[in-house]
């Protein structure tokens, strides 16, 4: 197996609190984790910290054996580890066509080749293979901001993932998305990334979004994960029941389990 | 190449073709109101790249200033022809936007508009004081040679029409390419959403660095075509802050559409106050004043909205005339 991300006693310090503690974790090629835990338990700061939005107190993380710490974002999304967010971040006045077009026009020049022309015929078939693939087609020519939440969340994470990143962090994709949405976005999301080969990592609340899409999870609790283990072991976990996802949850009856 | 090759450069180049045939007939008088348009525009491109990123300059003379002042100074140091005079100033004006661009790139919003500002009044400051650079005098700009073509004085002004336009037409063509580009299209998305850029893998703030300096080298050209029209250059009509106003009027006036929509503005502009100030004197600036507020408050995105409200009002009339039809 080879070896995506190994992070190492990682720390962050927002003055005298604590949003992140003692973080060891490693992700092999391939694997896909949910990251759970209650608001402010420090989910999203780890996910700022590993894609260098947010500077570490202390700690190593080694993105494909290479040290990332002190890198900005657009340096971590260049050796090809993405994110998307949880509230999209698109360019809202412009169509979805137009915004995946700077999407690959950014990742594919750099340079002088920053100055040819965006619109090629070969980029626009790249453009619409992507929005296919992530089922968007549909709203080719419509404003982003007039989308519905879930089409916008679809085209935040194409964007992000138009390098074909070998690791993608999504910033809880399903929130605000309704009940019976869920699963079909996670579907379209997760049969697209599998299709490139993308180790996925991603924060949600809805715990049987966790057990049916991915096959290890990591608790995060005031800053510390306290459970790293097998989807499986972690919804049995006390410290996860206590602290994260409640005693009264039930596992195990989301059928087909983890499929992804 | 069909990409480069579209309507806008098509429409551009019958522009220049016009204005060449215009040369025959024009009175000097209108010549001139040409030449301070074409100047003008090429500054209002620059301001216009900015527009797109959403940041405004209110001090754009400063570059303006800067390339107008180096024809003044390299004529002192004996050089006198156009294209040099262009390069150098051009040149100046983009190295000083280089620079200063490492500090503007952090700022957005008001404080961009302001620290232009600041940077364009310390420089107005300057000239005003500096003995060797004319003080507020200013210095004189004499006839220029045109690749070693020095024309009779009955044809200078006509010779240095061609040539503006020429000038301008390469610095529009070259602008709206650059606007079609990738990174002329993250004028849209600095202006949209940064934080996307940075997780799409480009620096925000190099892309605003890269669209300052352009608009600096514009302002360059548009500074050096001036100091050779008017013959003279001076901080009051180059470099003070109501010069920098001027860019920004027009760039309203012109909206962001397109960068040919840039030259008719600045037309607009020269010719209402030139009007303004023969017909009323006493209160010319009230004109324009006025003329600014109807802009804002009827076509706030410029002349240029004419054309595609225009489209608009014809689609939506002929989609009525299909409703009518299927009605019946």
């Amino acid at each position: 197996m080879t070896r995506v991300l190994e992070v190492h006693d990682l720390e962050k310090n927002f003055g005298g609190v604590v949003a992140a503690h003692n973080i060891n974790v490693t992700v092999d090629v391939g694997e896909n984790i949910g990251i759970i835990g209650a608001n402010g338990a420090g989910k999203t700061t780890f996910v700022n910290m590993v894609t260098g939005y947010l500077p570490p107190s202390s700690g190593r993380i080694e993105f494909m054996g290479k040290n990332v710490v002190g890198l900005h974002p657009r340096d971590v999304t260049k050796l090809g580890l993405c994110r998307s967010f949880q509230v999209p971040q698109v360019f809202l006045s412009e169509t979805v066509f137009d915004n995946m077009l700077v999407a690959y026009g950014i990742a594919e020049r750099s340079g002088w080749g920053l100055f040819t022309p965006l619109h090629t015929d070969d980029r626009e078939a790249r453009v619409d293979a992507q929005l296919k693939r992530y089922q968007i087609s549909e709203y080719r020519d419509v404003a982003a901001s007039a989308l519905p939440q879930g089409v916008r969340k679809l085209l935040d994470i194409a964007m992000a993932t138009v390098r074909n990143p070998k690791l993608v962090m999504l910033d809880e994709p399903t929130s605000g998305i309704s009940v019976e949405e869920k699963f079909d976005l996670m579907d379209i999301i997760m049969l697209a990334l599998k299709e490139e080969d993308t180790t996925v990592m991603f924060i949600e609340h809805d715990m049987e979004i966790v057990e049916r899409f991915v096959n290890r999870v990591w608790a995060f609790y005031q800053g510390e994960i306290i459970c790293d283990a097998t989807t499986a072991e972690a919804m049995k976990d006390e410290k996860v029941r206590e602290f994260v996802i409640g005693q009264e949850y039930h596992p195990g009856h989301v059928e087909g389990g983890a499929h992804a | 190449m069909n990409q480069l090759l579209d309507k806008t450069f098509w429409g551009l180049t019958i522009g220049l073709v016009a204005l060449f045939a215009l040369n025959f007939v024009l009175e000097e008088w209108m010549r001139s109101i040409g030449l301070q348009s074409l100047s003008r525009g090429c500054v209002a491109i620059g301001l216009l790249i900015l527009w797109r990123t959403g940041l405004v300059s209110f001090g754009h003379a400063l570059f303006f200033g800067f390339g107008a002042y180096t024809v003044a100074m390299l004529q002192i140091a004996g050089v006198n022809d156009i294209f040099v005079l262009l390069i150098g100033g051009t040149a100046t004006a983009g190295l000083l936007a280089f620079f200063l661009g490492f500090l503007l790139r952090q700022y957005r919003a008001i404080f961009f508009a302001l620290l232009n500002m600041a940077f364009s009044m310390i420089l107005y400051g300057v000239l005003a004081k500096v003995e060797a650079l004319g003080s507020t005098d200013g210095i004189g700009v004499s006839h220029v040679s045109f690749l070693g073509y020095v024309p009779a004085d009955e044809d200078y002004r006509p010779t240095l029409y061609v040539f503006a336009i020429c000038f301008a037409y390469i610095a529009a063509v070259l602008s709206h390419w650059y606007l079609k580009s990738t990174l002329g299209m993250m004028t849209m998305a600095v202006r949209e959403n940064e934080i996307r850029v940075e997780y799409l893998g480009y620096s925000a703030e190099r892309a605003i660095h890269a669209k300052y300096v352009i608009s600096g080298v514009l302002a360059g050209v548009g500074g050096v075509i001036m100091a050779v029209t008017v013959g003279h250059v001076d901080p009051d009509s180059m470099v003070y802050w109501p010069v920098s106003g001027d860019f920004v009027f027009i760039t309203i006036l012109s909206g962001t559409g397109n960068v040919g929509a840039t030259f008719i503005g600045a037309l607009v502009y020269e010719l209402l106050r030139t009007y303004a100030f023969e017909f009323a004197p006493e209160i010319w600036q009230l004109i324009l004043g006025g003329s600014l507020l109807l802009i804002i408050m009827f076509l706030p995105d410029g002349l240029w909205s004419i054309r595609s409200e225009w489209r608009n009002r014809r689609r939506m009339a002929a989609a009525a005339r299909g409703e009518t039809q299927a009605a019946e």
